[in-house]
């Protein structure tokens, strides 16, 4: 627990600076008489502040998840077709049902999502526990496809515009009140993740422990798939593809402070949100008052961990 | 009583076990014995219920297995597997606590943290129980499992191949241990044990299992001998006594 504090304390500098930080200047300690400023931070700036918060904090406890269901880190919500097959669902429904609202086109974009990871999850646990490598490699394969299939039906639509929208690197610029809140369904998601949090540890040693101390590991696996399945549903619809967030956050946390979930997974959440702020807040500044996405530079220092994790740790799973 | 009707079992075309009929009595120490591919694993994982029940009927104490809640029976009989390698990074003492999971779903309370650190304790482990299970060694990381079996503290406790990566010191211990759950508390134990000698010398009830098949069964005295062991190994073996207990020679 030592490490929440900090991780909190950090996290709440970043969304300081990211309520601040923009091409209106909004000076927190005199907005009280500035309507305008006030417009700005309760319209544009807070929204995206809670916006990336959530986001990169949903998506870091959908990757602990994951990474439990599978039994392998080298696997994140982004690399496994979750995203893929829920465009796949968010097609058939404009296809099929262009008027439906927008909790139908949300669910149906869950089920396909949680469809999608299902497959990636049963194609792995067929794969030999040794072949660490294999995993993500298959996952890769099978986002792939998927996003071929998506491809392909949206071209012969004429919906692509759509297709590239959900799948295209993630960015948070457009977010403004009213057009964000869907990301607190999928916060709420990772809740129900900790508040589970022994079972999938439980799952993380294998099937047979977990058998025999009483879980039902179907049982669990649904519950797993459910929660990563909405997360990227609601993120994918909201901001697009954010990769290596997934990850790498789970990957950091689970080398300081082990696989204890009911104690990583709020840090993991923390951790999450203030990473992907900070990548959020750099690309805005780096060129400002001009935006570079978040999931561009998220992509760049990702990898730099991602493959620093490889070396640092190439033998265990 | 573990009682075990006409179980068989199949991997793809081939059989494993044939029409298993026996039985493991309560409140004594139950040695499988038999050479390796006999099929004691899989009997073992069949009545943890960590393989699908084919054919025939398993019950623990009257709970049939195949109308029982996995989590009730949790509270009756914990189960180590051959194979305790696992990929979480979790401290020593994590992983014991997670033991006491079928008892509190979550919440434990003092009680559980008081039989965690015991069972620590009683494997040695103490000294260990903040460090990470990958970084110890295997035989330490083995009593870490056992640990985790102990804390559990069920009526029936199966472990196969426990004294695995043990050294003789930690062997005796544990066999030491689980003799005296057996004998002081009554709780029954099953355990499949590679070293023959160590059923001989501390088990009160033996199975001798080959080809998927039960080869002989009864107290130490009535399996441990020259023509039934010569037969279950397809080896020359001697047995002598010492300590009023058979003991197996079988260097050539
Ligand atoms: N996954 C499997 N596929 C095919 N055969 C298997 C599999 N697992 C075990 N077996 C076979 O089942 C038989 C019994 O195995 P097991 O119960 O592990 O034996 P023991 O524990 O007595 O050494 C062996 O002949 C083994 O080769
Ligand atoms: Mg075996």
């Amino acid at each position: 627990m030592r490490y929440l504090p900090g991780a909190i304390l950090v996290l709440a500098l970043l969304m300081l600076a990211s309520l601040t930080v923009g091409a209106a200047s909004v000076d927190l300690t005199t907005i009280r008489q500035d309507p305008y400023a006030m417009l700005v931070l309760l319209e544009s700036r807070l929204p995206r502040t809670l916006a990336v918060a959530l986001t990169g904090s949903a998506l870091a406890v959908a990757g602990v998840v994951l990474q439990s269901l599978v039994r392998n880190r080298f696997v994140g919500p982004e690399t496994t077709g979750t995203a893929e097959s829920a465009a796949l669902g968010l097609l058939a429904i404009t296809i099929l049902a262009p008027g439906a609202p927008i909790w139908a086109r949300m669910g149906v974009a869950s089920l396909a999502a949680m469809a999608g990871t299902a497959l990636f999850v049963t194609i792995i646990r067929r794969l030999p526990v040794r072949e660490v490598m294999l995993v993500p490699i298959a996952g890769l394969v099978l986002a792939g496809v998927l996003r071929a299939i998506a491809t392909f039906i949206g071209w012969q639509t004429d919906l692509l515009q759509y297709v590239d929208g959900w799948l295209m690197a993630g960015e948070f610029s457009g977010v403004i009140a009213g057009r964000y809140e869907l990301l607190w369904i999928a916060a709420l998601a990772a809740g129900l993740a900790w508040f589970a949090a022994d079972r999938f540890a439980i799952l993380g040693l294998g099937d047979q422990v977990a058998t025999g101390l009483g879980l039902s590991v179907r049982a669990v696996m649904r519950l797993g798939l459910a929660v990563v399945a909405v997360v990227m549903a609601m993120v994918m619809t909201t901001v697009g593809l954010i990769p290596f967030l997934g990850l790498v956050v789970p990957n950091i946390v689970a080398r300081i402070m082990g696989d204890n979930l009911r104690a990583s997974i709020p840090v993991v959440a923390v951790f999450g949100a203030a990473l992907l702020l900070a990548c959020d807040l750099i690309g805005r500044l780096i060129r400002y008052p001009y935006e570079i996405p978040v999931g561009t530079i998220l992509g760049v220092i990702g990898a730099a961990i991602f493959l620093w994790m490889l070396y640092a740790r190439p033998a265990r799973g | 009583m573990i009682r075990i009707e006409d179980v068989s079992h199949s991997i793809g075309p081939a059989r494993i076990l044939h029409d298993i009929r026996t039985g493991f009595p309560k409140g004594r120490l139950t040695a499988l014995i038999g050479p390796n591919g006999a099929g004691k694993s899989t009997l073992v994982r069949l009545v943890g219920r960590l393989e699908n029940l084919q054919s025939g009927r398993i019950s623990v104490d009257g709970h049939d297995l195949a109308l029982t809640q996995t989590l009730e029976l949790a509270r009756v009989m914990a189960i180590l597997g051959q194979d305790t390698a696992i990929a979480s990074r979790l401290r020593v003492r994590e992983l014991v606590a997670f033991g006491r999971w079928p008892h509190h779903n979550g919440r434990p309370r003092a009680d559980d943290h008081a039989r965690v650190e015991t069972a620590l304790e009683n494997f040695a482990l103490t000294q260990l129980a903040d460090r990470f299970l990958d970084e110890i060694s295997g035989g330490q990381a083995q009593r870490a499992h056992i640990a985790m079996c102990f804390a559990q503290d069920t009526p029936w406790l199966l472990l196969d191949e426990p004294l695995n990566n043990l050294d003789m010191s930690h062997s005796r211990a544990l066999m030491q241990r689980v003799s005296d759950l057996v004998r002081r508390q009554g709780r029954s134990v099953v355990m499949v044990v590679h070293e023959i000698n160590y059923a001989a010398a501390w088990a009160d009830h033996i199975i001798a299992m080959k080809d998927g098949r039960i080869m002989a069964e009864g107290d130490p005295d009535t399996v441990l001998n020259q023509r039934t062991l010569s037969e279950l190994y397809d080896a020359d073996v001697q047995v002598s006594r010492h300590q009023d207990r058979p003991l197996v020679l079988h260097h050539a």
